[in-house]
């Protein structure tokens, strides 16, 4: 009982207070309203400011309208109208439309380009209490950026009334930029927003400590020059974390491209120029599979690349198995004849695949579990790419698996270590040769699957990765799945890490260069073979 | 002694392959400049450019049959010896233009000033004088291929491998090429020339003298290679090509013997290149693309590997058919004919049209032989 008589008077109280801040905010406003009826800019400058400050709801509104010069006033009536798009007129202070006709010394509020970034300012203030947390946030940024010391009472109240972590986060530190940044704060004050801008160490606060105005203190600015320091030293090591994760996705890329070249040409010495169109084609499923899914059901989107991989797998290995019987079966023991045949078999390849879906990039989309990023201290890490680097290990795994513990695998590994015993023991060893030069051709289809989520899916698309997959495979060691997994990501590595100094095209030619002297110390790549399979 | 080793080298279809040769090379700028037009005999400029440029991949096929048929050497990157020689070529034509260009700098090529250069790069200086830039045509390439040859054959770079490498080179140094920074013209390349030794380079003489001397050039080419592969050298050469462990083993240096026949045939590439540019009148980095260098071996594999005078006819033969082909309503399927003539002629015509047709006479001769000891001569089987 006592409890609800309580709640009722603390329920009066507040209702109260309301009433009684409603009241004030009409008064306020209006009163700041009646500045812009005086035609003078200072006046206005005056009027904008107090808009803001009275925290009234249509204060955005208001300049708004002053903004896009929608603003009128008559200084008969000492009255504000805000102008809509069809002329008519709305009273600026309560938002009813003016009854009767408009008054007729009618004219409109004019600004300046100071008045302009007033009204900027002001409103940037104001979206720092909005109600959206992200508006706040953006605004918050924006404060940061602009440092201007006079969205400080506001910053104040936000911190104040805020309750969402990042978002206070943010508005501190645009609290500090502003100290920083204002004649007034005192010294301690401000090596205390140093501290904060410390903190926040990106660019960003590299900027801002690097400007700071004339007037700052000497305490200060020595502070300043040592967070400067820490910052760059932090970002530096950000970057080098950076780098190592985009060699990371790049290794990644390459060893899906590679892993199916190291079954074909690493295991069964055929050289395959047709690699790159086998990526191109899973692209491709990956485009008519998404394309099946928008005109038939939508809501299977999300499921599209599960979809595609396994179909991927079996187009391109179809394709693969229909060019060992075709042609390459022909070639063996002649290697430089089969790269021949093969590459004429790109060109048709990519030909029919011009001709079909036209000579354009063709538009894969993400699914939504694969768009977006997230931030791991200094670094953002997108999701495609994360799922790439899971999915390349995945297949590597799986391929290994396959290659240890199948029967295929095992037939596999027979016949490419000796031919003729194997086929005495009563392996089909040309059936195998179809099978495994399918299974790496398959591989290379799935990995086109997750290219085309990364790439452009055109029918160059193969070319560019052919080039560097075989780099993989000579540098990694032919014959030997471990050698392309850690070429692959070496490559990677060496390209991210040589490009902040080479630029991107000097850079691979830089790697081209080192993969040519390194195949002087080591010719059989880094994994040699050893023993007898080296004559096979 | 020169003389004498010309002598051996020739035999009655080389001498024949000369004077054909030598032939085109006369008549063709006579039947265009001397025979009327209204004449049914009358070759028109276009068809002597055409020609020219057919000369000048000829020369390139030449150069890729001396490594690949009598050293085994498949190089995938030759179209970079042969752009490289080109851009020596074009750059010497491009100061040539002087203050003719559109910003009229008689210093800076228009895209230098375009880019805003103030100065010409160092590796552009000299590049005005005739004798320096031909010189460049036959060092540049040379030297690169010496250099890459001489780490790759170190090593023991062969087969496959040695492609792909070469292929990547291509490749990097397209990608080079394409960069403004890097001062040769960027995307755009080298073009709008005006002047070769101050002929006209549009003029109708000048296109008629550089098919003579493509088809000298040609001649030349053909000669040195005789003479190569028919020399105790060449035959080394040969022996590394069907086997190369065995020739190591009995004591040869075959690194040494495929350094030097890789860079003479590097400069022989860059000399087709440098014919070639002014023939058609530009050169941007597109010449150092894989596709290119492939192609060239394509024509030699067509024409006949190991044959030399199959790689000329091969070029010939693949990039007529390439010009009517693609100039007419069967443009879009010209890349599934070239595709298949990769695919056909390893598959189905392995020696090429004239290694056929030497085979097939060998096989006649043999058998002629056979019956001629027997002293019964048999009817030949219908071909």
């Amino acid at each position: 009982m006592r409890l609800s008589r309580a709640c009722l008077v603390a329920l009066l109280l507040g209702l109260g207070l309301a009433l009684c801040c409603a009241t004030a905010h009409a008064a306020s406003l209006s009163e700041a309203l009646a500045h812009f009826t005086a035609d003078d800019f200072s006046e206005t400058s005056t009027g904008i400011n107090e808009v803001a400050a009275s925290g009234d709801p249509r204060a955005e509104t208001i300049l708004r309208a002053l903004q896009d010069g929608a603003l009128m006033y008559s200084a008969e009536n000492k009255a504000v109208y805000i102008k809509d798009e069809s002329d008519k007129l709305t009273d600026a202070a309560t938002g009813q439309p003016l009854a009767g006709d408009a008054p007729a010394d009618l004219d409109t509020v004019r600004i300046n380009n100071r008045l302009r970034a007033a009204i900027e300012a002001a409103l940037g203030g104001l979206t720092l209490l909005a109600r959206d947390p992200d508006a706040r946030f953006e605004a918050a940024q924006a404060v940061f950026k602009s440092r201007d010391v006079r969205a400080l009472p506001t910053l104040d109240t936000a911190i104040a009334k805020e309750q969402d972590p990042r978002v206070k986060r943010a508005l501190i530190e645009a609290r500090a930029a502003a100290v920083l940044f204002s004649d007034s704060a005192k010294d301690e004050d401000k090596l205390a927003a140093v501290e904060v801008v410390r903190q926040r160490a990106d660019q960003e606060s590299l900027a801002l400590l690097s400007s700071l105005p004339a007037g700052t203190s000497a305490p200060v600015l020595k502070a300043a020059a040592a967070a400067i320091a820490a910052i760059n030293n932090r970002l530096a090591l950000w970057n080098t974390v950076q780098n190592a994760w985009y060699g990371v996705s790049l290794g990644s890329v390459l060893l899906l491209a590679a892993i199916g070249l190291a079954i074909t040409f690493g295991v069964m010495g055929v050289i395959n120029m047709a690699h790159g169109e086998m990526v191109m084609l899973g692209a491709y499923v990956t485009f008519v599979v998404q394309e099946t899914i928008r005109t038939r059901n939508p809501a299977l989107f999300d499921y599209s690349l599960a979809i595609a991989i396994p179909l991927a797998f079996l187009v391109a290995g179809f394709v693969g198995i229909l060019i060992e019987r075709g042609i390459i079966r022909f070639l063996y023991g002649r290697p430089l004849e089969t790269l021949l045949a093969t590459w004429g078999l790109s060109l048709i390849l990519q030909q029919a695949v011009r001709t079909t879906f036209g000579p354009n990039n063709r538009e894969v989309g993400n699914p939504s579990w694969m768009s977006g990023a997230f931030d791991v201290g200094g670094i953002t890490i997108t999701y495609n790419r994360l799922w790439i680097i899971c999915f390349a290990l995945a297949v590597f795994v799986a391929l290994l698996a396959l290659l240890r513990f199948t029967r295929f695998g095992l037939e596999m590994r027979a016949v490419t270590q000796n031919r003729a015993m194997a086929a005495s023991m009563g392996i089909r060893t040309s059936r195998v040769d179809a099978l495994t030069f399918g299974l790496g051709s398959g591989i290379a289809g799935m990995a086109g699957v997750a290219l085309s989520q990364i790439d452009n899916v055109s029918p160059n698309l193969g070319q560019g990765y052919i080039i560097d997959s075989f780099m993989v495979v000579v540098f990694g060691g032919v014959g030997n799945l471990w050698g392309t997994l850690v070429g692959s990501f070496v490559l990677g590595e060496a390209n991210k890490f040589l490009e902040p100094f080479a630029g991107a095209v000097l850079g691979k030619i830089a790697i081209l260069v080192l993969i040519i002297l390194f195949i002087q110390k080591r010719p059989r790549g880094m994994f040699a073979l050893k023993g007898r399979a080296v004559e096979a | 002694m020169t003389a004498h080793i010309l002598i051996r080298s020739l035999d009655r279809g080389a001498t024949l392959f000369l004077i054909i040769i030598a032939a085109i090379a006369v008549g063709v700028p006579v039947l265009n400049l001397m025979v009327p037009e209204t004449s049914a005999f009358h070759v028109p400029t276009y068809l002597v450019s055409l020609f020219g440029k057919y000369a000048c991949y000829a020369l390139l096929a030449l150069a890729i049959d001396l490594i690949w048929g009598f050293c085994g050497i498949l190089s995938l990157g030759h179209g970079a010896f042969f752009a490289l020689g080109g851009y020596a070529m074009g750059m010497y034509l491009m100061r040539q233009i002087g203050t003719r260009g559109v910003y009229a700098n008689p210093i800076l090529p228009d895209f230098m000033v375009f880019l805003n250069w103030k100065q010409l790069p160092v590796y552009w200086y000299g590049f005005q004088y005739f004798p320096y830039a031909a010189l460049m045509v036959v060092l540049v390439p040379g030297v690169l291929a010496f250099v890459f040859g001489w780490f790759a054959f170190r090593s023991r770079v062969t087969g496959v491998y040695l492609s792909i490498i070469t292929q990547a080179l291509t490749f990097a140094l397209m990608l080079g090429f394409f960069r403004n920074n890097f001062g040769f013209g960027g995307n755009n390349g080298l073009t709008d020339f005006k002047d070769i030794l101050g002929f006209n380079v549009q003029a109708e003489t000048t296109r008629a003298a550089l098919f003579a001397v493509s088809c000298l050039a040609i001649m030349l080419g053909f000669m040195l290679c005789r003479a190569i592969v028919t020399s105790k050298f060449g035959k080394v050469l040969i022996a590394i090509r069907d086997a190369e462990a065995r020739t190591r083993f009995l004591g040869y240096r075959v690194e040494s013997y495929k350094l030097v026949v890789f860079t003479i045939s590097a400069c022989m590439a860059g000399v087709a290149g440098a014919l070639y540019v002014p023939q058609v009148g530009i050169i941007n980095p597109s010449e150092f693309a894989p596709g290119n260098s492939i192609e060239a071996v394509i024509w030699v594999a067509v024409g006949g590997r190991g044959t030399l005078t199959g790689a000329v006819i091969g070029a010939v033969l693949v990039n007529y058919a390439k010009t009517f082909f693609t100039t007419g309503a069967l443009a879009p399927y010209w890349l599934f004919m070239l595709g298949a003539l990769f695919i056909a002629v390893t598959l189905l015509l392995p020696r090429g049209v004239v290694g056929t047709m030497r085979h097939w006479t060998a096989l006649r001769r043999d058998r002629a032989s056979a019956a001629a000891e027997d002293g019964v001569v048999e009817p030949l089987p219908a071909e």
